[in-house]
């Protein structure tokens, strides 16, 4: 079975405002609309395009995160994948708990991809893809915007700081999505229903073995400051006073 | 801008408990998160597929080349995506390959395509008008052919009601189809304002068209309604060659641009083939049996544009800065967003009392219709069906006039601005002043409510909704922030049964000056049924605000606000107006006609 595992994360939907909660302990989530990451789907949607095109026999999602993240994985299955777990946390992970997650994973299903947003909107990350194949010891191809399967490797064009650069990694490999990988479709009606009878797994994250304490400590949230209004300057000697003056050259 | 998801969620689910829906064996299939996952798809389509192209649409009005209406490419793109995502069919039979929706939650999905692009949104809102009739009144063979590639997304649909002399009296239409020997008909004429009556954006159009049959009695009772394609379809329901329906010219409206709207001439050549519907003579009876849901699609389009202005004057009043706060002297103190100015906050309250309260009705209505299509039994049904009968002509007038209000408001919140093209509220503005006329005028409306909705079968549909609208007063009467509201709803009520008398032993001596003052009544009524559901809104918000947190203790604090500012500034304007009601005003008929 040639499988490609792909993670869906629950964030905020990209719409909402994000605000810090008074106590600056978070931010605000009660009442907000959640949806799959929007990197997450532009995942999904690259995995279906594999199995479409016959480089792929099925496309297994994956959440880590609370009981309401099978929304997700509901419109996951609607999407078009042929099954979903959810492993079941009540506390935010960090990436290095969600690489192990997904390590353990890899291990049990033996994808022959992985294919993973390059980061989540919600705390950006950007580090899962990188450390599960650090940890699984396989190629990794982060920030694609075009991918292509030849034979046994993969062709991945990668967007970087210069420019794209076109690599090929060795399968099984971790691939992260950049924004123009693709336009994830529109679910249909009649495939939200469809999904339902599809198989979703729960499982609680200790049966994989994971240990999820946090390392890190987060202090305190704050908004970010209000942005000052601007000043006009004469030319580049009151420019460069300017930024001395506040410390910046 | 679209209708925020958050009250869209907090009507449907928390207000009218859509979520029980799925008892009905009808919707049994679906739960509250497939509802979800249809509302994220709608929500996702109108945000990518119609938001971005409504002031293009307007802006390039159709036009006419080489005899095919011509519309901006972006519409055939959205139209695509709607239909292979299934929202054509929503609401229909799974046996007509429907996925039978509820009809609430598939409102509430018209509600935010149309605040995205009110004129890309109508094609298909005719097309599943269309097929509705077809279904409950075509034949098998017509199911077949028409509606299951409209359902497809392959053809569209149109009503072909009024013609060049004919618009609201129907009476008097001349289009005339007679028997062609082919067990068909021919039919010659032509119709006016027809809204998709041609475009480029399907295989072909099926027109419903009313003609008379030859010798068919006069008047309303001699109308046929007709299937009549722009192309011939075939008996495999493919397309084949023209059926002589000819576009003799586009409407140049003032708003609602992108939606083409069209003269056709039928028949020109004598070889426009027309499929009867039903049985002869039967017409417009089966055009009006389908009404209703027209006229609340109606009501729901004008909630949609208000909605969506209001949106556009939020977002400006708060990120405009001008003036200052009265207490603050000093002129070199930077400038406050106009959001924080006393009378921009009241013109913003009253349009979130109207948009909301305007689509807490129209909601409401939807969750009739469902609730008559599931009901246990007939008797059940008769019921629901009268009260939704009698609830039509307001669910279509009162947004046509309030939300229109809010349209008024959100140009006027902008100032200077909001009267150029470089912003989105005047198009919104020109767009549902339409409402207050299409599917009957706001005047006929009034006449339909006081000359037969309240009176019919002994006014028992009235007394329904009394005794519905009590119900909700002794709920809120225990609610102690709530009981002065219920109490002046109370009053309300009982004031309008009083006038409601009054006028229809008015009716009885003399129709005319009963009728002169029918649309004050529909209006009246209109606020007295808003201030309901906006009693019944708060009295869902007063009891989720102890346990909410964060901005759902705005949201719910909101509810509350709006719900006071409604009781406090429009229920008591239902006061002078029921008085002048009684008083029988003759001044319209008595003023002489060189008077004016």
């Amino acid at each position: 079975m040639r499988r490609i595992l792909v993670g869906i994360k629950r964030v905020i939907d990209f719409n909402v405002r994000v605000r810090v909660r008074p106590d600056g302990a978070g931010v605000v989530t009660d009442g907000v609309k959640m949806s799959a990451n929007p990197f997450d789907s532009i995942a999904l949607e690259e995995a279906l395009r594999l199995r479409e095109r016959g480089e792929a026999d099925e496309v297994l999602a994956v959440s880590i995160g609370p009981g309401e993240a099978q929304q997700q994985l509901r419109d996951a299955l609607a999407m078009g994948a042929d099954r979903a777990i959810l492993v079941k946390s009540d506390t935010a992970l960090e990436p290095l708990a969600v690489a192990h997650v997904f390590l353990e994973l890899a291990k049990r299903e033996s994808p022959r991809l992985v294919i993973l947003g390059k980061q989540a909107i919600d705390d950006d990350c950007s580090q899962t893809g990188q450390m599960l194949a650090a940890l699984w010891n396989r190629p990794q191809a982060t920030f694609a915007s075009k991918l292509e399967i030849q034979g046994e490797a993969a062709r991945v064009t990668r967007e970087v700081d210069a420019g794209l650069e076109v690599i090929e990694v060795d399968l099984p490999a971790v691939i992260t999505t950049d924004l123009r990988l693709n336009e994830p479709r529109y679910i249909k009606l009649p495939d939200i229903m469809k999904a339902k009878k599809k198989p979703l797994d729960v499982i609680e994250i200790v049966s994989l073995g994971v240990d999820a304490t946090p390392v890190l400590k987060v202090v305190k949230y704050e908004a970010p400051p209000q942005r000052q209004k601007g000043i006009i300057v004469k030319d580049a000697g009151e420019l460069v006073a300017a930024l001395k003056q506040r410390g910046l050259a | 801008m679209l209708i925020p998801r958050r009250d869209v969620d907090f009507q449907l689910f928390e207000v009218l408990d859509c979520a029980t829906l799925t008892r009905f064996e009808r919707y049994a299939a679906y739960d509250r998160e497939a509802f979800a996952s249809v509302l994220d798809t709608a929500y996702r389509i109108a945000a990518e597929r119609f938001a971005p192209y409504a002031a293009a649409c307007d802006r390039e009005e159709p036009r006419i080349e080489h005899g095919r209406a011509w519309t901006i490419p972006e519409t055939r793109a959205a139209l695509a995506a709607y239909n292979q995502a299934s929202f054509t069919a929503a609401t229909f039979d799974a046996d007509d390959g429907g996925l039978q929706l509820p009809i609430a939650i598939a409102k509430a999905c018209t509600a935010v395509f149309s605040s995205a692009n009110v004129a890309f949104h109508s094609y298909a809102a005719l097309t599943a008008g269309a097929a509705d009739l077809l279904v409950s009144f075509g034949s098998d063979d017509q199911r077949r052919r028409f509606v299951r590639p409209m359902l497809a997304g392959r053809f569209t649909g149109t009503m072909c009601l009024s013609e060049p002399h004919a618009g609201s009296s129907l009476a008097d239409i001349r289009c005339q189809a007679r028997p062609d020997g082919d067990g068909h008909h021919r039919l010659t004429g032509t119709k006016m304002w027809i809204s998709g009556g041609d475009h480029d954006l399907a295989e072909t159009i099926v027109h419903l068209v009313l003609a008379r049959l030859p010798g068919a009695p006069p008047g309303t009772r001699g109308i046929s309604l007709f299937a009549v394609p722009r192309d011939r379809v075939r008996e495999d329901a493919s397309v084949g060659e023209p059926n002589d329906v000819r576009l003799a010219g586009l409407n140049h409206k003032m708003g609602w641009r992108g939606t083409t709207n069209a003269v056709l001439s039928f028949g020109e050549r004598n070889a426009c083939r027309a499929e009867l519907v039903g049985e002869p003579h039967r017409g417009l009876e089966y055009m009006f049996r389908m009404m209703n849901a027209a006229r609340i699609g109606v009501g729901t389009n004008a909630v949609a544009l208000g909605y969506a202005a209001y949106g556009e004057a939020l977002a400006y009043a708060r990120q405009r800065p001008q003036g200052r706060l009265p207490g603050a002297k000093d002129p070199c103190s930077p400038p406050v967003e106009i959001f924080r100015h006393a009378d921009v906050r009241r013109m913003l309250l009253a349009q979130k009392c109207w948009v909301e309260g305007g689509l807490a009705l129209v909601l409401y209505c939807a969750r009739l219709a469902d609730e008559e299509r599931c009901a246990a039994d007939a008797t059940a049904r008769a019921r629901i069906h009268a009260l939704l009968e009698l609830l039509t002509p307001v669910a279509k007038s009162w947004p046509s006039e309030y939300c229109l209000e809010a349209n008024k408001l959100a140009i006027q919140v902008h100032g200077g601005y909001g009267y150029t093209r470089d912003f989105p509220v005047e198009r919104l503005y020109r767009d549902n002043r339409l409402n207050h006329i299409h599917e009957g005028t706001h005047g006929i409306q009034g006449l339909d409510l006081l000359g037969r909705k309240v009176a019919m079968q002994d006014g028992v549909a009235l007394n329904d909704l009394f005794a519905r609208m009590t119900g909700t007063i002794a709920s809120a009467g225990s609610v102690e922030p709530l009981a002065a509201h219920a109490t002046a709803l109370e009053a309300a009520v009982a004031d309008i049964g009083m006038t409601t008398q009054a006028l229809l032993r008015a009716m009885s001596l003399d129709p005319g000056v009963a009728l002169a003052n029918a649309t004050t009544y529909l209006d009246s009524l209109g606020h007295i049924v808003v201030a309901w559901r906006w009693l019944a809104q708060a009295l869902t918000a007063h009891a989720a605000l102890a346990a909410a947190r964060d901005g759902d203790r705005d949201f719910y604090t909101g509810k509350l606000a709006a719900c006071r500012f409604f009781f406090r500034h429009e229920l008591p304007r239902t006061g002078p107006a029921l008085q002048l009601l009684r008083s029988l005003d003759d001044t319209a008929l008595a003023i002489p006609d060189g008077g004016f």
